[in-house]
């Protein structure tokens, strides 16, 4: 079966005036249809940069993106992209800002009412019930993030693109919203690329955790995670088998630290 | 032992909350501020008219309050206020309507800003009044030649206002939008647009009173109608209370259209906390 995005030797270099920044170095991957694929590294070392070219929202120094089996040359519209930075459109509510997707291409030609129970139940399913009416500046962080999971939700895409979504968020709230994210995907054959620093939120969500070293970003590890489903974030920490994965892939992760260090 | 605290979030926190009263209190001094500057200036006015200075000048306000009620009474400041009232709208929304239409097109197509932008300096460092006689020249004293002065006024701020809007807006969002599978044109209607329009409503709260301008000067040099011609005529006749009076209901108006500006400007960017 041919993976749903595929990543052939992709190298990426920034230019900062007459400085050279190697972001990505022959990163050779792929992302299986249906998996939920884990991305760990240190800060800097290219996972917003593999998320971007995965979005076609840039283009590769050296190899290329696959998407089912195509190069991708444009943008990619079949998949939903959760950005590291908040990005909900200011000057639109809650409500408006996740009714955003319904209302571009083909989605525009469902029924209104489809539409508005379609946004009615992700904003129960997020937990935003009562805040429909508020504008981005009137939320907390948390509430945002809710906001922009939905609005990446609701119609439905092929494959999600999460970059750290509960990265800035206290450690309750975060156990919360993997849990919520995880009843939203269990179960519905959609794949989901997450981004992340936390090893541990890496292992509870996944099917696989990526390594990556630091600058430039090299894959340094792939882990199956085997841990049954449907998952309990609040106690699969304590399943058997975590701890090992876990010791795995933090030696693998402290090695990149590890060498990164003299960089 | 610490006890849970149970009791019930105060409803009126809002009349206790010292931030408030503080803010209120302001709001208060503000405006008897303003009360007493204008009593005491309009008081100074009086007692230094025909003491300090000739009334021939300066006039005096009770003067000034006279002349306004005879323009009242014999007809003549009602037509003159909604002539001028109408050319300044129409003037201000084809100039507005411009601005924002070029200021979009230079944002969203940086070829063409490339292109068209000398050009544009060029236009806009014309002096404006030296346009009128060749408006006259081509449409005469009528409607047309005031309104599309006071377009041209209107014209350069609100383009230029939109265009740095336009290009202000950030990137990510448009990227997140076309991730989406928005158009160029879903992409424009839905993003930059609405992200450009703070800057829109600064440039035209700024020129609303150029309209306003822009009608007057042309009344002035036609001289057949409205505020302008009021002051014009009021000036020729050395009739001081005359002028002061017209211009003061042209200052009115100005202030009573900035107004209504501000007040749609605020129903539109509701969302700004
Ligand atoms: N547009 C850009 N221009 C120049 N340099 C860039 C650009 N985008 C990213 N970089 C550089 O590329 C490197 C990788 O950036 P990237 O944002 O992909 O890292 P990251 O792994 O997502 O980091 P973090 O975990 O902190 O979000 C960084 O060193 C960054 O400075
Ligand atoms: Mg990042």
């Amino acid at each position: 079966m041919t993976p749903i995005l595929e990543y052939r030797d992709l190298s990426k270099v920034f230019f900062k005036g007459n400085q050279q920044i190697y972001a990505l170095a022959h990163v050779q991957a792929e992302v299986r249809d249906g998996e939920l694929l884990a991305i760990v590294g240190p800060s800097g070392c290219g996972k917003s940069t593999l998320l971007n070219l995965s979005a076609g929202l840039m283009v590769p120094g050296t190899g290329e993106v696959l998407y089912r089996g195509r190069p991708l040359t444009d943008v990619n519209t079949q998949v939903s992209y959760v950005t590291q930075k908040d990005n909900l459109l200011p000057w639109r509510t809650v409500e408006d800002n996740i009714a955003l997707p319904l209302e571009l291409g083909d989605r525009a030609r469902l029924p209104k009412d489809e539409r508005r129970a379609r946004v009615t139940r992700y904003i129960e399913l997020v937990g935003l019930g009562g805040f429909e009416k508020h504008y981005p500046s009137e939320l907390s962080g948390g509430m945002r993030k809710r906001a922009q999971l939905a609005r990446s939700l609701v119609y439905e895409p092929e494959v999600l693109l999460m970059d750290e979504p509960f990265g800035a968020l206290d450690a309750q709230l975060k156990l919360v919203l993997q849990a919520q994210l995880l009843r939203m995907w269990e179960g519905t054959g959609r794949t989901l690329v997450f981004v992340t620093h936390d090893l541990v939120e890496a292992i509870a969500l996944a099917d696989r955790v990526i390594v990556m070293s630091s600058r430039p970003g090299r894959i340094r590890a792939v882990e199956h995670i085997e841990l049954p489903r449907p998952r309990d974030v609040f106690t699969v920490r304590f399943a058997p088998g975590f701890g090992d994965y876990f010791e795995r892939l933090w030696s693998a992760l402290r090695e990149t630290i590890d060498h990164g260090q003299g960089v | 032992m610490t006890s849970v605290e149970t009791r019930p979030v105060v409803d009126e926190v809002f009349l206790v909350d010292p931030s408030i009263k503080a803010r209120r209190r302001q709001t208060v001094i503000v405006i008897i501020s303003r009360l007493v500057l204008v009593v005491v200036g309009l008081l100074g006015w009086e007692l230094a008219s025909d003491r300090l200075v000739s009334a021939f000048w300066i006039s005096s306000p009770s003067e000034i309050w006279s002349a306004l009620l005879r323009f009242a009474t014999n007809g003549q400041l009602l037509p003159a206020v909604w002539v001028t009232l109408a050319e300044t709208a129409v003037g201000f929304v084809a100039g507005a309507v411009a601005g924002i239409l070029v200021g979009v097109i230079f944002g969203v197509s940086p070829l063409i800003a490339r292109i068209l932008d000398p050009f544009l300096v060029a236009l806009n460092s014309i002096p404006r009044v030296a346009l009128i006689p060749l408006f006259i020249l081509w449409f005469g004293i009528g409607f047309q030649t005031k309104i599309l002065f006071a377009a041209t006024l209107v014209f350069f701020p609100v383009f230029l206002n939109t265009f740095s809007g336009a290009r202000d807006v950030d990137r990510d969002l448009i990227d997140v939008i076309r991730v989406m599978g928005a158009s160029r044109v879903d992409a424009v209607r839905r993003v930059l647009i609405p992200s450009a329009l703070v800057w829109v409503f600064a440039g035209l709260r700024m020129s609303i009173p150029f309209a306003l301008i822009g009608a007057v000067i042309a009344e002035m040099f036609t001289s057949n109608e409205g505020l302008g011609y009021l002051i014009a005529v009021t000036a020729n006749q050395y009739d001081t209370a005359g002028s002061f009076a017209s211009l003061f209901v042209t200052t009115a108006l100005g202030l009573l259209l900035t107004w209504g500006v501000s007040q749609s400007e605020r129903r539109v960017l509701r969302w700004r906390a």
